[in-house]
């Protein structure tokens, strides 16, 4: 059979580094294929250049047996490549046909029966004239998906698709790419969550460092052997001492309410949690059920008016109507997920870096920078994380986003919080250095500090957590150990349902703790 | 082929090419300028740049102007490093100079030896006030400081007619718009014989050197600078953006007003209804040209000076009409913010592959 992409000796090279080097792939009609492959491997670059937007430096690209060099993604398109991306590019206000017909030409009227004749065909569930600010992350996706559908592919390329998704819309997701790969379509897989490659490929090229460092089929594999050949060694695992979870409590909120400005944004109802001395607590959820409202809330980048100011508290003082560096002074320390622009100055040097949150710190005396203090400390950080940038110089936007958080997460670690608040800690960043930023994050529970995460990672929250939170649409669950509740309970609470999770909540009530049957009737 | 791609590391470069290229597009300009009204480029360049600089009268000329470009700009830089766009220093100089004048006025014939710094101080403290304005609706009601610094100008220069003719007015002036003239006592002593460069000039070079202290070696620089660069970092790190508003408005305001002290108890000797040819405004360009670096400024300060200076002699041995320092100072900054962009993206050749070339051809539906 002619495969439908054949890729030879791709390659591109940057400025500071080969993004792919001489890389041979080849996709069959009907075949899901899996890219797997570290951040930084070179996947996005790859899905560059089949999808137009890059050109390769050297190598041949094949389509349908023809030598082609594609020039736009527009030209793409016409060869019949989709791509469905992992940030979606839709517009909230109109509707799910008009959105498709903004693409695909035709009729509204017509469009719609063709979107749903599709959406039956291959279970993308959605409804034509809904609009898109009303519909769930997954239905997003299948908008996207039926977008690309539509638009008469032959191969599609999906990008880390279900990075976004709730674990029950992964299920079904597989459902859909199955059935449209046994129409004949083909499919690029790109990820680098192992299980899901091994549930749904049936063949992968392994990346590694821009070149191909393996070719398989990942059903016959293990996890194990998939991460040896995308890492090079064994998958590490965050070392996780005994629950001691009895100690003091640090940080407390209590029926925290918040309408955010943006008027799709979920706002906050009655959130109360608490994080003590020697504890992870875990937030899960599907990103934009709040978490970015409470992040702001927690780490006083929006403050509380003074009357509220103790619905949250840090010692059992009120700090709600606190800023940043006042709660900071106090122990509280916040991570973002946003590394660039929020948790550094992008076009300012490390050791400047180290200023933004380490003035107090020794940075600065008298209102005078300490140059030597600074560039001190930046280089404690790297060496002691393990930061690989060209030194306390190097500007914050020149290292990789794995790099850069591991600086963040240094920098705030080496700050010694008593409270340690981190948004999507591993977000974007690669299995090693992951797997480093989770150990310190144990570390730092281990040595006492109350640590605070949100992420959308359930593994990495299961990994670490000691109790689990989930948040949707607003609402916080009550908490759970992590050790008496599962994926699947966690997963149903992602989508809303809290009532099996919360049936493992064992009530530690405390003399500052509000009862919480209350928080229970507000979730029934 | 040629395409832009973005920096990915700061250039040491950049900004003096950026600088370099604007001028001499600003010169090539000039040319044609010069051409239209049929004189000779070389002779105009000549008498803008080159005489200038020939006479003892024409260097103090410059230094006399570069005073208050210099002075208006590091205080207005200090503020667009934090994107607080002041563009209304032409009145916070407006209000400085009426402060100056009236305490001058008021201590006529004292020889104290405090009186000119009391009207510096007093003129810092009007610019002050009037930025202060600024900053007060920007930080409680949201209002834009770029239109409320313009146009409180427009309200300086109002308020200034009124004093020159009413309350300020010189009692035994013929009814000339314009104040008495100032004691020796509320004068600045000329620092350069038989030149017109008075000690303001000074004042200039401090602030030169407290600028560069504030903005590349303290806490609350680097907290506005952070502000200027990644907003949403400054609020992350708990650096306050009202705080921001204030320091950039009210150093700006304060710098722009002692400028104005140095115009009235300088060249001028009193207070009219002409005090500046615009070093409000020009220093915006000066600012900018500078790369809104402190030494930077020095040297854009010092060209726009000659380019002020320039413009008269060449009105006198070419011709010229007037307003080509205008336009001149209009196509300075018109060259600059074009070229700019190259600060953060730099130009890249490249030979397309022939063979891709030609398989495209084919490939096309």
């Amino acid at each position: 059979m002619t495969p439908l992409l054949k890729l030879t000796g791709i390659t591109k090279t940057y400025p500071a580094v080969v993004a792919n080097d001489g890389i041979d792939l080849a996709v069959l009609p009907g075949q899901i294929h899996a890219v797997l492959g570290e951040n930084g491997a070179g996947k996005s670059t790859l899905m560059k250049i089949i999808y137009g937007v890059t050109e390769p430096d050297a190598g041949e690209v094949e389509w349908q047996g023809e030598s082609v060099s594609i020039r736009s993604p527009a030209h793409a398109r016409a060869l019949g490549i989709g791509m469905v991306f992992q940030h979606f590019s839709l517009f909230e206000t109109l509707t799910v046909a008009e959105n498709i017909a903004l693409a695909v030409p035709g009729r509204i009227v017509d469009l719609s029966r063709r979107i749903q004749d599709a959406a039956e065909r291959y279970g993308l569930d959605v409804r034509p004239d809904a609009r898109v600010q009303a519909l769930s992350v997954g239905e997003r996706q299948r908008v996207e998906i039926l977008r690309c559908i539509l638009q008469d592919p032959k191969l599609i390329i999906m990008d880390e698709p279900t990075s976004v998704l709730p674990p029950h819309s992964v299920a079904q997701l597989f459902d859909t790419l199955r059935a449209l790969a046994g129409e004949g379509y083909g499919i690029l897989f790109i990820s680098h969550k192992l299980d899901e490659i091994q549930a749904l490929c049936d063949s992968a090229t392994v990346l590694r460092h821009g070149k191909v460092n393996g070719r398989t089929d990942p059903r016959t594999e293990t996890p194990q052997s998939l991460a040896r050949m995308m890492i090079g060694r064994d998958l590490p695992h965050a070392n996780h001492a005994t629950d001691i979870s009895t100690g003091e409590e640090r940080l407390g909120v209590f029926g925290l309410y918040h309408t955010p400005d943006d008027p799709f944004a979920a706002p906050l109802t009655g959130v109360s949690l608490t994080v003590r001395s020697g504890e992870i607590v875990g937030i899960a959820g599907v990103s934009g059920n709040g978490q970015d409202a409470l992040a702001r809330m927690l780490s006083g980048e929006t403050v509380l008016p003074a009357l509220q100011a103790d619905c949250i508290q840090l010692d059992a003082e009120p700090v709600g109507h606190l800023g940043p560096a006042n709660r900071r002074r106090r122990g509280l320390h916040f991570i973002p997920e946003e590394r660039l622009g929020r948790g550094a100055v992008p076009a300012h040097a490390l050791s400047e870096n180290a200023l933004l949150t380490g003035y107090d710190a020794g940075l600065a005396h008298g209102g005078f920078l300490d140059f030597g203090a600074m560039r001190r400390f930046a280089a404690r950080t790297i060496e002691q994380f393990d930061v690989r940038c060209g030194g306390p110089g190097s500007a914050a936007q020149s290292l990789s986003g794995g790099n850069l958080q591991k600086f963040i997460v240094g920098r705030e670690i080496e700050l010694e919080p008593r409270v340690l608040f981190v948004s999507q800690p591993t977000w974007g960043v690669d299995v090693g250095a992951a797997a480093a930023i989770r150990q310190k994050l144990v570390d730092l529970r281990d040595q006492g500090v109350a640590v605070l995460v949100i992420s959308e990672d359930l593994e990495e929250l299961f990994e670490i957590a000691d109790r689990l939170h989930v948040l949707f649409r607003g609402r916080l669950s009550l908490p759970v150990r992590a050790t008496q509740t599962d994926v699947e309970r966690v997963g149903l609470a992602m989508a809303g349902d809290f009532g099996q999770l919360e049936r493992s909540h064992e009530p530690t009530t405390t003399p500052t703790e509000p009862d919480p049957s209350n928080e229970a009737r507000l979730h029934g | 082929m040629v395409r832009l791609e973005p920096r990915t590391e700061k250039s040491v470069a950049a900004p003096f090419v950026v600088t370099a290229l604007a001028i001499a597009l600003t010169l090539v300009a000039g040319s044609v300028l010069f051409l239209i009204y049929g004189k000779s480029p070389i002779a105009g360049f000549k008498a803008f740049f080159i005489e200038p600089l020939q006479s003892s009268y024409g260097i103090g000329e410059v230094l006399l102007k570069m005073g208050p470009l210099l002075l208006i700009a590091q205080g207005l830089a200090i503020g667009f490093r934090a994107r607080i766009w002041n563009i209304g220093a032409e009145g916070q100089l407006i209000l400085g100079a009426i402060a100056a004048s009236m305490l001058a006025i008021q201590f006529d014939g004292s020889a104290s030896p405090y009186l000119l710094p009391g009207m510096v101080l007093a003129a810092a403290a009007a610019g002050m006030a009037w930025a202060g304005i600024a900053a007060w609706l920007r930080t409680q009601f949201n209002a834009n400081e770029i239109l409320v610094t313009f146009m409180l100008s427009s309200v300086a220069l109002q308020l200034l007619y009124y004093l020159v003719t009413g309350p300020l007015k010189d009692p035994m002036g013929f009814n000339f718009p314009q104040s008495i003239t100032f004691s020796p006592a509320a004068t600045f002593p000329i620092l350069i014989e038989n030149t017109r460069v008075n000690a303001s000039l000074i004042l200039a070079f401090i602030a030169t050197l407290l600028a560069f202290v504030f903005m590349q070696r303290s806490l609350p620089g680097y907290k506005l600078i952070v502000g200027g660069l990644a907003p949403h970092a400054a609020r992350y790190a708990g650096f306050s953006d009202k705080k921001a508003v204030w320091i950039a408005l009210l150093i700006g305001g304060g710098a722009a007003g002692v400028a104005g002290a140095g115009e009235v108890a300088g060249p001028l000797g009193m207070l009219q209804r002409n005090i500046s040819p615009g070093y409000g405004y020009a220093a915006i360009i000066v600012a900018f040209l500078g790369g809104l670096h402190p030494i930077g400024i020095v040297f854009s300060s010092a060209l726009m000076a000659l380019i002020y200076v320039g413009g008269d002699f060449a009105r006198l041995s070419v011709g010229l009409p007037g307003a080509v320092t205008t336009i001149f100072q209009g196509l300075l900054l018109t060259f600059y913010l074009a070229c700019a962009f190259l600060l953060n993206y730099r130009i890249r050749t490249t030979r397309p592959a022939p063979a891709a070339v030609s398989s495209s051809a084919e490939a096309t539906p």
